[in-house]
Order: C-alpha cells, then structure tokens, then sequence
C-alpha cells in the first residue's frame, strides 16, 4: 500500500501556513468466527484516510478526510483553515506548545507467520478444532472460536521535513463457552479473548488457542455448580488476565495527564491525582512498579513514536510505590509544564491524538505464583475480567471477573462463581503484598478503551506478574 | 439529491450490472460529514472536520456469503475499480467456505427515503454562541455537527436511503473539583437562545453544588432518578436483555422474564420505537423494521429484537438491525414533575449515574458511580450535593418492588457517543422513584 500519490497531491495544494503536519493511516482487518460448528461469513474492514493538523497565527485546526484526491485533500485544508479562526479567538493553549516531531524514522511490529501464510481452509479448520473442543455437554448451549487479524500503516509528515513510518500486525484471538443450568448462567472465555497482541498468527501459542478450549468449557459448567463467592475481607490473589485491568483503571487512567488538566471531565473524568503529587505521593506499597514502556516486543502498544511524532522511550512512572511522572505527551507536558512519556495516540486517521496509555506494565516482584498462594492464609483467587466500574476521579472502584477459586492454608481449594471485589485505589495499591517474579509474567492487552471528545477507542498494553492484595472487600451473587 | 446519494446510486448501479445470474449483492453505504468542536475552560482543545464514506460489499452466491467494508474516495471510477476487486475477492472466498444455513436477506423490494432539511447554519457560528453563552464558566464538552448518511442497495433493485443534518451538543460547567452541572442540546435547529437559557441555569444551578457534600454511608435510600440516570440503567439492561440470541443461549440478564415469567412492575412498558427513532428503517440486509416492537408490556416481557440472522437460526421475523435498543421508549407514569421533590421527600435526586455495567448477570444487577450533580434532599428541599457513591443494585428490583412511581414526562436522550462516527441512537425515558437503591461504596 503507498501513499505516495497522496502526498504529492497534498504537497501541491497544502496551505502556506506556520505549521502542518499530514498522519496517513490504513488499516485492514481480517475476521473468521465459528460459532456453534458453523462458520459466520469471514470479513474484512478496510479504513484509509489523512488527517491533517494546520497551524497559523494563534491557531490550530485539523481537517480528516477518506477522500484523499486533491479535491478531497483541499476541501479537509480548506475545513481546516475555517476551524483555524475560531480556534485563534478561543485558544485554550499557545499554538507554541504544538509538539514538532524532532526526527524522523521507522518502525515495525515483529511477525513471523503473517495472516495470509496460511490459507483460508487451514483457519477455518482451527476454528473448528476450537469449536469442537467447546461442545463438551448439552449444558453448554454456546459457543464461539474467532481470529482477527489487523495491518496498519501509519505515515506521519510534518513541514519540518519530518517523515516517520511505522507498520504493526496485530491479533485478537479467542473462544467463549456459555453454560447454563434453569437461570444460571456462567461464561468462560479464553485463547486470548477480549485481548489484542502484535504479532502475526504465531502468537497463538501464546494463548494455548485451541488447545485450552476443553478447560474453557470444563470451567464454566463447574462454575455452575460452584457456591457463590463469599461475602467477606480477605486477601485477593488476582492472575494476570484480571490484573491488566485493574491496572488499566486504578492507575492507567488516573495518570493520564490531560485529565489533570480537564480535558477530559465531561466525558471520562477527572483524577484524584494531582500534579503536585509527583515524587512524592505514595500510590502503592514498596512493591508497586509501574513502567510506561513501549519497547516489549509482542505486546500491543509498541511503537517507535506517538502519533505526534514524539520518540518513545521506556519510564517508570510508579517506583518503589512512589509517584514518578504522568502519562502526558508532548502537548499536555507543555500545557502542564511537566515531563511525561510519549502517548499521545489517536484510534485512527479520523481523530486528532490525545493522552493515552501505551503499555502500561506492572513490573514483576521475586515470588512464584506457588509461592504466592503459599503465603496466603485466607483468600480468594479471581481470573479474567468480566465486569468494570470505576468514578469519574477513579477512586471508587468495583471489579468482577469470570471465575473464583478459594486459597485456604496456604492452597487453591475450590472453585466459587460471580467473584467481585471493591475498594478504593490508593488504599488498594498500598495493600499490595506480593508480586509475582518475571516467570509468571503475562502480556494482555485491550483493544477497546474509550476516551476523549470525539470518542476513540485504543489499543493498549499490559503485562502483568499475579499479586495479592490484603485485607479486600470481596463478595458474590445474591 | 445529495452529492453522497448521487454517487452511492451510480456506483451500486455500475456494480450490480456486473452480477452473475447466481449472485445476489448486498450494498452498504455510510458516510459523514461532522464538524468536531471539543471545549475545556470554555476554550477550544480541538476543532476541525471529518469527511468519511464506506462502501460494505457482501456476495452471498450457493448459501454462501463473504463481506468486505471499503473507503470511499469519491472518485468514480477510482471506487468503481476498488469495489470490483473487492467482488473479485469475495467471489474467490466464496468456493472455499461451507454453506451457511442461516443466511437470510430481503427478498421482497422495498425502497425508502428519508432526507432531512438541512437547516442548520454554519458550525463555527454556533460555536460561536456556545462560547459566548458559556462566558466566563468553566464548561467542558463538545459540539458534533453535519449530515449523517446510510444507503442500502442490493440485486433486486431496491434502494433505501437516510440522512439527516443533525447536530448534538454535550457539556458539562464545573463550579469546583466537584460539583458539575451536565447539559446537553440535540435536533434538526439550533437555537442560540436555548443555549443562553440552559447555560444561565447551569450558572444558578452551580450554587448548590458549592455547599458542602452530604456525606451517605453505605445502605439503602429513597432516590429519584432523573431520565438521564435511568437511561444509563436500561443501557445496559438493554445491551444484552432484549437480543433474541442472548434469550435463546441463555446470556440475558433478563432470563429469568422470558424463561420463568418473572414481571417487572406493572408501571413498567418499553418499546424500541422504531418509527419515533432517529435510525435508518431498513437494516443491512435490506429489511424493513416495524413501528415498534414490544419489549414489556406492563412488567410483562414481550418480544426479542431479531437481527436477520438470529431471525434465520430461530425461526422469528427480522424487527430490528441490532439486536438492542436504538430508539428505546418507556412509558410514563402519574407523577407529575411538579411533585417529584415532595413525593421523594427525604433522599436522593440522582442526575446522573455513570460507568454502569452488570455485576451479577443471572439477578440483572448492575453496579455504577454517581456523578455530575446528585443532591440530597429533605422534606422536598435539596439541602446539598452527595459524596460520590457506588451503587449495586438489582434492575428486577428496580423495576419491580422498589418501583415507586414513573413521572408523567419524558426526556428525549440523544446517544451523544462518536466512537467511528456519530450515534443515531435516541430514547424517550420518564423518571423514576425508587424506594430502597443500594449504595455500596
């Protein structure tokens, strides 16, 4: 795919103005799913467009367009240059604070088996192993396998002589049982379901898809028959595919810089945390490390620069429990006159970019995960994320997830169903007892966070050791 | 005729003239044209436009289908060219796959139009007005603005086409750290004095939040909740409750109405408005949704909405285009707005609950967050905004037992979300007082 013709017709007809800066993205993605021993029709999704940000005389401005002829291209400058008046008479910010990308470059996912190396029958007979290995008992009455698979191009141009080319493979892929018994119901999902890597169809493994999809299905009948989570304060060892998102809500986004700077207070909130609290604040016990880091390969939110063309580089931003920068780019740092990370990240060519989180990644501790259960007298043991909630400055939080297993002595006894657990950030990192070491470590990531005015939905990364949590409110259903 | 509607004609035209006798296509279009205006502190963060236009191709030959979803440049003969290849395509996908059973489409023609006037005047003068009602307020949203267009068109010569020039407008005006006043504004015309009216009550509004918060511990209160709270409730009951798959694979949350005749409160009726909404009628296979389908009737649950397929698997008739609500009608009560304070007397106005989601499938519980300005009231005086609180309560008990009364009124809710493109989604919801909701945090 090239964009050259684009930016020959863009070059020709782009504005004499103080600034511009032209993001050309593509992306493609791919679907299969099998549901119930049946494939669904395969789809494919095609979205290509440019995004231009014009700068002049105090104001800032971008036209986005699919359009990308010359007539398309002058009528999203001429949008552009519309905006560009009322943003001079409003601003909010200087347009000096307007991030000029410093070098250009490339970058690229890693991939060994690309979507198309192999052929459309031999994913469907995947599918279909996962499917079949689904359907173990008349009480599971359904469920699904898919794949999907995503190329991006994005192209960033600036008037500074800037150019940064970056292309990504992803994957996304998954199977769901659903059990059901009179009015209950439990569902199990695994294989990498609800997450997104990079990678190519080698990432697989990484899922054990197909081969954990007898134990998907195995788990949610014995869920049905599981007791109910008890009601009760307790320690909470939470795996990997839950700990990504508690990350994700009770420190990812109270980080985020533009919501310290109200960007973000109509839509999805404010944080209780507040500039001055950097370098000092205690967000969690001595064992909370939380790095900003862009450089793992596979996990979802890699890259070699932010959609403003800043370079990205690996920082913590929680060491040793303490407070150590924001997640802010370029912009919001010099908004905020603070330093921050390179995460200023649009969902596609259509949105202009914003804070984001990248990989935002829990760093592992020295305890095995069987050293971890050891260690836990009373508990409960919560995995995967089903069910999110969390107040506008992030405090309040209430988790639940699909499956529960008691710890008694020191031991995982049983299984219990609709675990949930609530508590309030801060006093929760600050209960934080243990971390598991670099073994237990695993890559999740979520391709469906939603932010900003208009809305955008992103990628994002989080790798994540297990850890236990004391003293924490757990409880089940009714 | 639009310039959009002009070009999706020609080139479904051009496309379906090259069909095999065996083929039937299936041709999507949807496109935008949206001034995107984002404000903090009453100044501009972001301003600009955004151009798109897709083309979904799906080919379905032999009980076979593929699909593909392509920009749209514009150019004729450029998408023309581009819309080939993707048949080309598909058609080679087709020999490889395994017939599908459940395939279903509209089989009977039926062409529709819908266009609306386009009065709306230029978006930069109604940020204009925004700003200048805003004043000196510390208000933070967005203004999305412009036409919205869908098209339908497939091998039996039917043509459906919908647009709308429409704007929405959400806001919000912060006193403090905490205390908010949110706001919003959508139609067909804007009107600079409207504007002027809700941002002067913001202002006086803004004087309450300033008292003191009235600090709630945990437990069960009396609480009105305006139609914006109960929206964010039947949101989500309404993602998964009224799918006809989700009650045939036994994933709704409202299981145990369809299975076991469990009833909400009599009080309770809600339809999906089809003919009241904003949503195209037709869907993407070309199916034409009725009036309206109704979903409860009297606490009684009625019918599933049926998207083509689920229609196919389950033998129902096709009503919907997803399968939850978009244009979501409750019905109202006896209380009229005048008596909401006195009839709550002493406990909670709730303006507005947020980050809902389910935390018990099976009992239809959903937890969230209180926000924006929820007040505590005493003998029919709100005294002062509340701490905000976490909610976990049962939608059965909700609406049902815990049902007081609906108000007479309703509010017309605009689906504000621009995730992709704008939301054509809308509700019409009364309020609700409820006696004994959960607080929990």
């Amino acid at each position: 795919m090239s964009f050259a013709s684009t930016i020959r017709a863009f070059r020709a007809i782009v504005p004499a103005v103080e600034f511009w800066s032209l993001r050309l993205v593509q992306h493609d993605t791919e679907t299969l799913c099998m549901r119930q021993h049946r494939l669904q029709p395969p789809g494919s999704r095609r979205s290509r467009g440019a995004h231009i940000t014009l700068m002049d005389r105090g104001g800032i401005a971008y036209g986005a367009t699919s359009e990308l002829s010359t007539a398309g291209l002058r009528t999203a400058c001429t949008q552009a240059m519309d905006w560009l008046e009322t943003s001079r008479r409003h601003p909010l910010f200087p347009t000096t604070a307007l991030p000029r990308p410093p070098r250009s470059g490339r970058f690229r996912s890693e991939e060994t088996v690309g979507w198309d190396a192999w052929s459309l029958e031999a994913k469907i007979d995947l599918l279909a192993d996962a499917d079949r290995r689904l359907k173990i008992h008349e009480h599971i009455v359904d469920w699904q396998a898919r794949l999907r698979a995503r190329r991006s191009q994005v192209l960033l141009l600036t008037s500074d002589g800037i150019e940064i080319e970056q292309q990504f493979s992803y994957l996304a892929p998954g199977f769901a049982a659903v059990a059901n018994r009179g009015a209950e119901t439990q569902i199990r999902t695994g294989g990498g379901w609800g997450a997104l890597v990079q990678g190519g169809l080698e990432r697989l493994a990484h899922f054990r898809f197909p081969e954990d999809a007898t134990r998907v299905a195995e788990e949610a009948l014995a869920l049905l028959d599981a007791p109910e989570c008890p009601d009760t304060t307790t320690a909470l060892l939470l795996t990997p595919s839950q700990m990504m998102l508690q990350i994700h809500e009770s420190v990812g986004h109270p980080l985020e810089l533009d919501r310290m700077l109200g960007d973000e207070r109509n839509l999805a909130g404010s944080s209780f945390v507040t500039p001055e609290m950097f370098g000092q604040f205690r967000y969690g016990s001595e064992l909370l490390n939380v790095t900003f880091d862009p450089t793992v390969p596979g996990e979802v939110a890699s890259y070699g620069f932010d959609d403003d063309g800043t370079p990205a580089e690996r920082h913590y931003l929680i060491r040793g429990g303490i407070l150590q920068r924001p997640l802010g780019g370029a912009l919001s740092q010099a908004r905020a006159g603070m330093p921050g990370v390179a995460n200023s990240r649009a969902s596609d060519w259509n949105r202009p970019a914003i804070d984001r989180m990248g990989n935002l990644n829990l760093e592992p501790g020295d305890s095995t995960l069987g050293a971890l259960v050891a260690a836990v007298e009373d508990g409960v043991l919560m995995d995967t994320n089903r069910s999110w909630s969390i107040d506008d400055h992030r405090n309040k939080f209430q988790f639940g997830c699909e499956l529960g297993r008691l710890i008694q002595d020191g031991e995982l006894k049983g299984l219990v169903r609709n675990p949930n657990y609530r508590g309030i950030s801060r006093d929760f990192w600050r209960s934080l007892s243990g971390v598991g070491d670099a073994a237990s470590v695993e890559v999740w990531g979520t391709p469906n966070c939603g932010k900003g005015e208009p809305n955008q939905l992103m990628h994002i990364g989080h790798a994540s050791p297990p850890c236990v949590f004391r003293e924490v409110e757990v409880f089940g259903g009714e | 005729m639009s310039d959009a509607e002009r070009r999706f004609r020609t080139l479904s035209a051009d496309l379906l003239a090259d069909l095999r006798s065996s083929e039937v296509l299936l041709l999507n279009h949807v496109g935008e044209d949206t001034h995107f205006l984002r404000l903090n502190r009453n100044q501009v963060r972001n301003a600009g436009h955004v151009h798109q236009e897709s083309l979904r191709v799906e080919l379905i030959d032999a009980e076979r289908a593929a699909m593909a979803t392509v920009p749209l440049s514009g150019h004729r003969d450029g998408d023309l060219a581009q819309a080939r290849e993707v048949l080309d395509r598909l058609r080679a996908q087709l020999s490889h796959l395994p017939p599908d059973p459940f395939l279903h489409f509209a089989t009977e023609r039926c062409d529709t139009r819908h266009c609306s006037d386009g009065r709306l005047p230029p978006a930069q003068d109604a940020a204009e007005d925004l700003i200048a009602a805003g004043g000196d307020l510390d208000l933070v949203g967005s203004l999305a603005w412009g036409e919205m267009t869908f098209g339908f068109a497939n091998s039996l010569g039917q043509f459906n086409w919908h647009s709308d020039d429409s704007f929405h407008a959400d806001w919000s005006v912060h006193g403090d750290d905490r205390g908010a006043v949110k706001q919003s504004y959508s139609g067909f015309a804007w009107e600079r004095e409207f504007v002027a009216g809700k941002l002067a009550y913001a202002r006086d509004t803004l004087g309450l939040l300033q008292r003191t918060p009235k600090v709630l511990s945990p437990g069960r209160y009396r609480a009105f909740l305006e139609p914006t709270a109960l929206n964010g409730l039947l949101q989500i009951v309404g993602s998964e409750g009224f799918g006809l798959k989700s009650h045939r694979t036994a994933q709704s949350p409202l299981l145990r109405m369809s299975r076991d005749g469990v009833r909400l409160n009599e009080q309770v009726s809600l339809v999906e408005n089809h003919a009241g909404g904003r949503t195209p009628r037709f869907n993407q296979a070309g199916f034409i949704k009725p009036e309206e389908v109704e979903l409860v009737r009297d606490g009684v649950y009625g019918a599933a909405l049926a998207d083509p397929r689920s229609a196919k698997e389950y033998g129902e008739a096709v009503n919907c285009a997803n399968e939850h609500p978009e244009s979501l009608e409750m019905a109202g009560g006896a209380l009229h707005q005048d008596h909401i304070l006195d009839t709550l007397d002493t406990g909670i106005y709730l303006s507005d609950l947020w980050y809902c989601n389910l935390s018990d499938r099976s009992r239809c519980r959903i937890t969230g967050m209180t926000r924006f300005a929820c007040l505590w009231v005493e003998h029919g005086e709100p005294v002062a905004p509340i701490n905000v609180m976490r909610f976990d309560e049962s939608m059965y008990f909700v609406l049902g037992d815990g049902l007081v009364a609906l108000t007479e009124e309703h509010e017309r809710i605009f689906d504000t979300t621009t995730y992709e493109r704008r939301s054509e989604a809308s509700a019409m919801v009364p309020g609700a007082l409820v006696d004994g909701f959960r607080f929990t945090l």
